[in-house]
């Protein structure tokens, strides 16, 4: 049977909701799941983690070393947790996407990116090309499969477990080489982009950071998250954080609100899971429209006020 | 210092990849190739680097079959040193590409490599966190800004939560994000100054690379087809769409 280590993700002493996502994927492989939780004080995690159902055990690692993400000092404890397991799963976050390869290269595993759907334990399918093809994936059976799991893809774990938490110390010597500076956060009272329900995007047709101010109020209408093309965020009208795409967030809301967004390949990557996909671009041609459930051709500057006004 | 870059070769970005009808794979004859985009962001930073004095010298490589040398002068022609074109039939995954370029390490001793993020064919996102594992050496991903002094190297880096900066000792991996730089263009008389650059060739095979491809791709399928929406004409079609689909 199946024996999987998921890799918690967390920041400012909560969980992030891409641990349940991975729980979810691992469910779906089937088998005894544990979290992992390395921090400097993983009490208050753990016990969020221990909340996720389907959920076997936690594994608190308390170090000061683990105050902060850094990929090459957790690496080398998770391979040492790692002993036993079948798989080990982070999620496809930039946290995931950073530490996973690690620890696979530590184990001598190649690791399977992004997994969409879970095949069978060692079938798996995930996205290359931009998302413009899917593969099937084997990975051998004498080795943990390492892989990350696709955020956008999975429905996150509900809760209502009550997993035993168990203190875990670790024995590897960490290096000293990196040192984390600081931590710049996009501050938002915003609903967050990844997990919000709805989002509304804006692209180079929004034209300036002050024309920006349209998108978020419908935003906040709709109490939805906000988003952005590449070309808003190299435009400069918003930061970099909110870039939805191959290269930005893949996001997979039930209500995507595409405005100015002509939808270049690479961002139509970011949202092909989304649930509804309304476009609104003034120009007919735009490829956005072709994936769009609902489109409207016209001048975003007089459709989204009036939008906003007609909610 | 020398810098190695890390230099692929992939499907232009600009091509809609067509899967072939069989499952076998994504239909690459005749389409055109080019160098992974954050890879020329790699190739433009160690440039940069080097003139600003940090550098010395720039060495592209990469790990491709033999047709891949017009790919490689085009990285001699953007500016570098010299290439090393390590030649392979197949496909390698990162694993394996990360065990290739550390023996390109062990040989040439760089104070650095700079790589893509990811490559845009199988959007992996690995090789660089690999290399900098199995090498024992920091490694500061998706880079937005680079800054090196007194042999260490302040990254920031492009994460979800924000931007976040780490200061990391020199040698290390470096792997770039989109919005580290503006890829310089090649000038045709640079083009035919690279064609007497060095360009050194190693079979796969000489380089000793423990262990093969461990994933096996068994098929290839076109993305779900979502159905064909409908447009509407004005702000209220739009809000009683949205009403009717339960979204409002």
């Amino acid at each position: 049977m199946s024996k999987i280590l998921i890799i918690a993700e967390h920041l400012d002493g909560k969980l992030n909701p891409s641990t349940a996502k991975c729980v979810s994927a691992a469910k779906a492989v089937g088998g005894d799941i544990h979290i992992a939780v390395l921090a400097a004080d993983p009490t208050a995690i753990a016990a969020e983690a221990a909340r996720i159902e389907g959920v076997g055990k936690v594994l608190a690692v308390a170090n000061a070393a683990n105050a902060h993400a850094i990929a090459q000092v957790l690496a080398p404890q998770i391979a040492k947790l790692a002993e036993g397991y079948s798989h080990v799963f982070g999620p496809s976050t930039t946290f995931g996407k950073d530490l996973m390869p690690c620890v696979a290269a530590l184990l001598g595993s190649a690791q399977v990116s992004d997994v969409m759907t879970v095949e069978s334990s060692h079938v798996f399918k995930r996205p290359i090309y931009a998302g413009n093809a899917i593969i099937t994936v084997e990975a051998p059976s004498d080795r943990p499969v390492v892989a990350t799991i696709r955020v956008a893809s999975w429905a996150a774990a509900g809760e209502g477990g009550s997993a035993a938490v168990e203190n875990a110390s670790v024995e590897a010597s960490l290096p000293t080489h990196t040192k984390f500076v600081e931590l710049k956060q996009g501050k938002s009272d915003r609903p967050d982009l990844q997990s919000a329900p709805r989002v509304v995007s804006g692209g180079r047709g929004v034209g300036s950071a002050e024309n920006f101010s349209i998108i978020f109020s419908l935003a906040d209408k709709l109490g939805a998250g906000v988003g952005a093309s590449r070309a808003a965020v190299d435009a400069g009208y918003v930061p970099n954080d909110m870039q939805v795409g191959q290269t930005g967030k893949i996001i997979a809301p039930e209500l995507y609100v595409a405005i100015g967004i002509s939808g270049a390949i690479q961002h139509l990557t970011g949202i092909k899971d989304a649930g509804t996909i309304v476009a609104i671009n003034k120009d007919a041609e735009a490829p956005i429209f072709e994936v769009a459930d609902i489109g409207l051709v016209g001048d975003l500057f007089q459709i989204v006020p009036e939008l906003e006004k007609a909610l | 210092m020398k810098i190695l870059v890390a230099y692929k070769r992939v499907v232009d970005y600009n091509v809609r990849i067509q899967v072939k009808p069989d499952g076998s794979g994504v239909v690459t004859d005749g389409v055109k190739l080019s160098a992974n985009p954050f890879d020329d962001i790699a190739l433009e930073e160690a440039l940069r680097l080097r003139e600003k004095g940090v550098a010395s010298e720039v060495i592209v490589a990469t790990i491709a079959p033999a047709d891949a040398q017009p790919h490689l002068r085009n990285g001699l022609a953007m500016g570098a040193n010299r290439a090393i074109h390590v030649v392979s039939d197949g496909p390698i995954e990162p694993l394996t590409a990360a065990r290739a370029l550390l023996k390109l390490i062990e040989k040439e001793q760089p104070g650095l490599v700079l790589m893509g993020k990811q490559a845009i064919d199988d959007d992996a996102n690995q090789t660089g966190q690999m290399l900098a594992t199995l090498w024992g050496r920091p490694q500061a991903t998706f880079a937005g800004k680079v800054d090196i002094a007194d042999n260490r190297a302040t990254v920031i880096r492009e994460v979800d939560a924000g931007l976040e900066t780490l200061d990391v000792e020199l040698p290390a991996v470096i792997t770039t994000d989109l919005r580290l730089n503006e890829p310089r263009f090649i000038k045709l008389p640079d083009i035919m100054k690279a064609k007497s650059k060095p360009l050194e060739t190693v079979p796969f095979a000489d380089l000793g690379v423990e262990g093969g491809n461990q994933l096996k791709v068994s098929h290839y399928a076109p993305p779900p087809k979502r159905s064909r929406g409908v447009m509407v004409k004005d702000v209220p079609e739009l809000v009683s769409a949205l009403k009717s689909k339960g979204l409002l």
